[in-house]
């Protein structure tokens, strides 16, 4: 099998786990929306102040979701002998790694959809460039991904882990909040940073962990 | 991974001759003089840092400006501060040898080293804090780049800590925790990078040394104050270790060793009744 053949493989097997159990369909989107409208609340309601922190607020809930999604991610190899069973699939560590970060990358996807949905709806905020925030918002959730996953399979079945990754996760991520909230507030109007410049920042972040991912799954599999 | 690995020198540092065969001492004559020298030290810092140097003024038109006695906040910052980030590139280092050299040795002078740096960062966080409410009329101030990327290294250094701390065997637990501290490094970069490009500027206090801005014996006091705050580091870091080697031995053989005594102890007791 090719690299493409196994990443598919192991991408297809998380997702029909997704499609079947709709666990970030039904609880994890339910939960980021619920996010948005207690932000709302937190913030009185001010119209002005929801459409001009309505970057902010969205990503820092993507991020919580995040926590979730990964929990997810990992809780689906932790049962019933699963991890056993990727190692004896003979499949390469790197594949099984960009794998689970592709299936987490699309459940982040339809959460931040769904989310997107909820910011115009409920601050009323406007989108006056599609371009830029189609672009920076596949390079902030490819990050969160390729990081989540690779401190995710880090914890593995650990009883601490639902403690320990937001601890692990939250501070490493900070530079897609910041560079994310940056690149929305170009893309919505809000601010007058370069856009641009800090969907490049996304893009670097997922490259470099996508690559300490490659590199590092292997121990990580044969540890746990 | 066993202990004795070739090439890491491990009962050199763990157990030097002067302590071998005392259980639980993690004292030997190097750290006994490198602590005396880090506590004389301390008592000649006080003199310096809170008498002997003179407070911050300067006269300008006639009004008294400066930072007055905020400054000798700087003695203990400073040092606090490059303490801390030495300590978590020790981290990074030991990390990286315990990947590629599978080396027990490292793994105990990483974690060792990240316990001393996150006490470092939190002290470099306070005293920053502390100083910045005089002379910068504020606790904390979001526009400052060093600062921000020093409490989410803090903050990394916990959860590098807390990895630490999970279950698994010894090898696993290392295996782990290399990955998390080696990534602290690339984390710092990326944390700082990002943070100065959203702060736009910072306020911090540029390098005063380098300027030549303040009179030799505040530089003095500064740069003395950086080298105790090294030696007192290296201090702490050889006993952490030593305390991590004993733990590891004791996690290795302290159950063996409890059953002989146990054995041991039936023994006499059985004998005890048959005489």
């Amino acid at each position: 099998m090719t690299l493409f053949e196994e990443i598919a493989l192991i991408a297809g097997k998380d997702l029909r786990i997704e499609g079947r159990s709709k666990v970030a369909l039904n609880q994890i989107a339910p939960f980021a929306l619920l996010v948005i409208v207690l932000f709302g609340f937190a913030l009185d309601a001010d119209r002005v102040a929801l459409q001009t922190f309505a970057p902010g607020l969205y990503w820092m809930t993507v991020l919580l979701a995040s926590i979730l999604a990964v929990h997810r991610s990992v809780a689906v190899e932790a049962g019933e002998g699963a991890r056993e069973g990727l190692l004896l699939s003979g499949l390469r560590p790197a594949s099984v790694y960009l794998g689970k970060v592709v299936a987490l990358v699309a459940q982040l996807l339809i959460v931040a959809i769904v989310l997107l949905g909820g910011v115009l709806i409920f601050y009323s905020a406007s989108i006056s460039d599609p371009v830029l925030l189609v672009t920076s918002l596949l390079g902030a959730v490819l990050g969160v991904g390729a990081a989540g996953t690779l401190y995710g399979a880090l914890l593995g079945s650990q009883r601490a882990r639902e403690t320990v990754l937001p601890i692990l996760l939250l501070p490493v991520l900070a530079p897609v909040l910041i560079a994310a909230t940056r690149a929305f507030g170009d893309a919505m109007g809000t601010t007058t940073s370069d856009g641009w410049q800090w969907t490049q920042l996304l893009y670097a972040f997922a490259a470099i962990y996508c690559a300490f991912g490659v590199l590092s799954h292997g121990v990580l599999m044969e540890e746990n | 991974m066993t202990i004795d690995s070739p090439g890491t020198n491990t009962e050199s540092m763990a157990m030097s001759a002067d302590t071998a065969g005392v259980a639980g001492v993690t004292r030997s004559r190097t750290t006994t003089i490198l602590g005396a020298v880090v506590l004389a030290g301390a008592a000649l810092w006080l003199f310096l840092a809170f008498g002997a140097t003179d407070p911050d003024v300067r006269i300008v038109d006639g009004n008294e400006i400066g930072q007055f006695d905020a400054v000798r906040l700087m003695y203990v910052h400073v040092p606090a501060a490059i303490t801390a980030y030495l300590a978590f590139f020790v981290t990074s280092v030991g990390s990286a040898m315990v990947l590629f050299k599978k080396s027990v040795w490292w793994d105990l002078v990483a974690g060792s080293s990240a316990e001393i740096g996150a006490v470092s960062a939190a002290l470099a966080l306070i005293t920053g804090s502390i100083w910045g409410k005089p002379i910068w009329n504020t606790w904390w101030e979001w526009g400052d780049v060093r600062l921000l990327t020093t409490l989410v290294l803090f903050m990394m250094s916990l959860g590098y800590l807390a990895v630490r701390r999970l279950e698994g065997t010894a090898e696993e637990r290392a295996k782990r925790s290399a990955i998390v501290g080696l990534l602290l490094i690339f984390n710092v970069i990326l944390v700082n990078r990002s943070v100065e490009w959203w702060a736009d500027s910072t306020i911090h206090q540029q390098s005063t040394i380098a300027d030549a801005k303040i009179e030799d014996l505040k530089a003095f006091t500064l740069y003395y104050s950086i080298l105790l705050g090294a030696a007192a580091y290296a201090w702490m870091l050889i006993h952490r270790f030593r305390l991590a080697w004993l733990e590891r031995q004791y996690d290795r053989f302290g159950i063996d060793d409890a059953i002989v005594r146990r054995r041991a102890e039936g023994h006499t007791h059985s004998e005890g009744i048959s005489s």
